[in-house]
């Protein structure tokens, strides 16, 4: 293809079956003036139960990425294999968490959660037992019956990660779920993700603008261009799943990553 | 009930210096007592015919409140539609704004040709008065709902019917709550107009006949009670409103409870 990137610059180096896997997926939107290529060449494997973070510049088509992989947008070539099974549609199997919370104010924060499961018709019982757990486990408890507008910004994402999360999905998609959150709640909320996501072994595909953020966090992270969006290289994190916050942060390999993607990112801001 | 205080002494006391200078005007004769009677008279009035004026606003009531819950369904239904078709909305919406243009009330003499002298053409111009603003308010309602919601709700697997009971609707109902409020106040306007055209009975019919027999006390008589029955039906309105949706922001008092 046109552009440089390496052609299997995302593949998993295992034979085994990726739970997500995105196959030379183009996204071209059609505007009244002209074509744009919002992403192109785009080739990953995410292995089951990983955690993989997407960086890149504004605009690059991060979040188009996770629209492609939950179905709720149809690639314009290429293909997207959830556990080997072709997306051709809105999935069901996937939880989505977004930068805004988008809870229903009319309902309490429990209520809430439990759309997941009225739409999907789960067992109600199961469905209560399982949302006083996930509360419990977000630090939720004792906000059971609070309204959206009686939350904090951090309080409501939590909420909506807990409605991701009610019908165990084996993939949680999240688009710059901290982006709107200050640092210090943002901070908190990352050992806390790093935390559930030890817990609930899910495969995580998270969309982040903060380089930190996606170096604590994931096991890869993913760098990608400017608009017309690829990945341009796979940065290999290398520290253990259980993560202290603090000695992190003062790891070499922490610093090692952070170091390489500000580099990747600077020379892509120097080029502009 | 002190917040409630609070929010309504400024209008009252401005309805009462109203009143006062209405009573002044009237005890000074400023004008002539028979073309401005004064409030006390207008008052002997409403009890000297208590059954006459409640007999004549109960049938304006009536023919308000059956346009509204009709102009109401109707709208609700009609809107809908639109916002899950395009092509219902391409065609019903111009169409509608157009004939927001036609001045229904130059209709209403028509309506009393063809629906005679019952209640049925003041229904029918109270349900076309009162269904725009029911109409305009739920569009807007439905379409205002979040894009990010209803994305979230395809990945639950929700039916449409799911999506538009739990999402849509609900987050809709502000915006209905508020063309509700507007729409409620022209339905009691298109059941008086309907009876000015041609009536032997409601609260038109009354103003009519105080006007033709320079009755002037009764013709301030039937204008204030008309007044009451649009106050009580907006209360109403706003009554319900409240009752239903106790957490939408215009009617929050708390603020955060959490810090992060």
């Amino acid at each position: 293809m046109a552009k440089d990137a390496p052609a299997d610059v995302g593949r998993a180096p295992d034979g085994a079956v990726p739970a997500v896997r995105i196959d030379d997926v183009a996204v071209r939107f059609r505007t009244k003036k002209k074509d744009v290529t919002a992403l192109h060449d785009v080739r990953v494997d995410v292995r089951d139960g990983e955690f993989v973070a997407i960086v890149g510049p504004s605009g690059c088509g991060k979040s188009t990425l996770l629209k492609l992989v939950a179905g709720l947008l149809a690639p314009s070539s290429g293909e997207v294999l959830l556990h080997g099974e072709r997306v051709g549609g809105p999935r069901h199997d996937i939880g989505y968490v977004f930068q805004r919370a988008a809870l229903l104010e009319w309902r309490s924060a429990r209520r809430n959660i439990l759309l997941q499961a009225e739409m999907r018709g789960m067992p109600a019982a199961r469905a209560r037992s399982r949302t006083d757990e996930l509360m419990d486990m977000a630090g939720l408890a004792g906000f059971e019956d609070a309204y959206p507008h009686e939350l904090s910004g951090g309080m409501q994402q939590r909420v909506a990660l807990c409605r991701a999360l009610l019908h165990e999905p084996p993939v949680l998609l999240m688009d710059e779920p901290f982006g709107a959150l200050d640092a210090l709640t943002r901070e908190q909320l990352n050992i806390e993700l790093n935390r559930i996501w030890r817990r609930t072994s899910t495969t995580v595909l998270l969309v982040t603008h903060s380089i930190a953020e996606a170096v604590y966090l994931a096991d890869r992270v993913l760098v990608m261009s400017p608009r017309p969006g690829t990945v341009t290289e796979v940065i290999e994190v290398g520290l253990p799943p259980e993560r202290d916050y603090a000695q992190t942060l003062a790891t070499p390999e922490f610093r090692a990553a952070t170091g390489r993607i500000r580099e990747l990112l600077g020379a892509v801001a120097a080029h502009d | 009930m002190a917040e409630a205080a609070e929010k309504s002494w400024r209008p009252l006391a401005l309805l009462l210096v109203c009143f006062g200078a209405w009573w002044v005007i009237a005890a000074a004769e400023l004008v002539e007592p028979y073309l401005v009677p004064s409030p006390g008279r207008t008052l002997d009035v409403v009890l000297d015919k208590p059954d006459y004026l409640w007999h004549h606003s109960w049938v304006t009531t009536y023919e308000t409140l059956i346009g509204f819950v009709i102009a109401v369904g109707v709208g609700i239904l009609s809107a809908v539609v639109m916002v899950y078709s395009s092509t219902v909305e391409k065609t019903l919406y111009p169409v509608l704004l157009f004939a927001q243009v036609v001045p229904k009330i130059a209709i209403a003499p028509l309506f009393v040709v063809w629906l005679g002298f019952g209640i049925a053409p003041k229904i029918l111009i109270a349900v076309l008065i009162a269904f725009f603003p029911v109409v305009i308010s739920m569009v807007t309602g439905l379409k205002a709902v979040d894009p990010e919601m209803l994305e979230l709700s395809a990945t639950m697997g929700a039916s449409p019917w799911q999506t538009f009971r739990k999402i849509r609707f609900p987050a809709s109902l502000p915006h209905l709550f508020s063309g509700l409020k507007v729409a409620v106040t022209l339905a009691v306007t298109g059941a008086v107009v309907g009876e000015f055209v041609g009536a032997n009975e409601g609260l038109g019919y009354v103003i009519l006949q105080a006007n033709g027999n320079l009755d002037t006390p009764m013709l301030f008589a039937g204008l204030l009670v008309m007044s009451l029955i649009g106050v009580v039906l907006f209360v109403a309105v706003e009554v319900a409103e409240k009752l239903l949706l106790p957490w939408h922001a215009s009617r929050r008092d708390g603020t955060a409870v959490t810090t992060y």
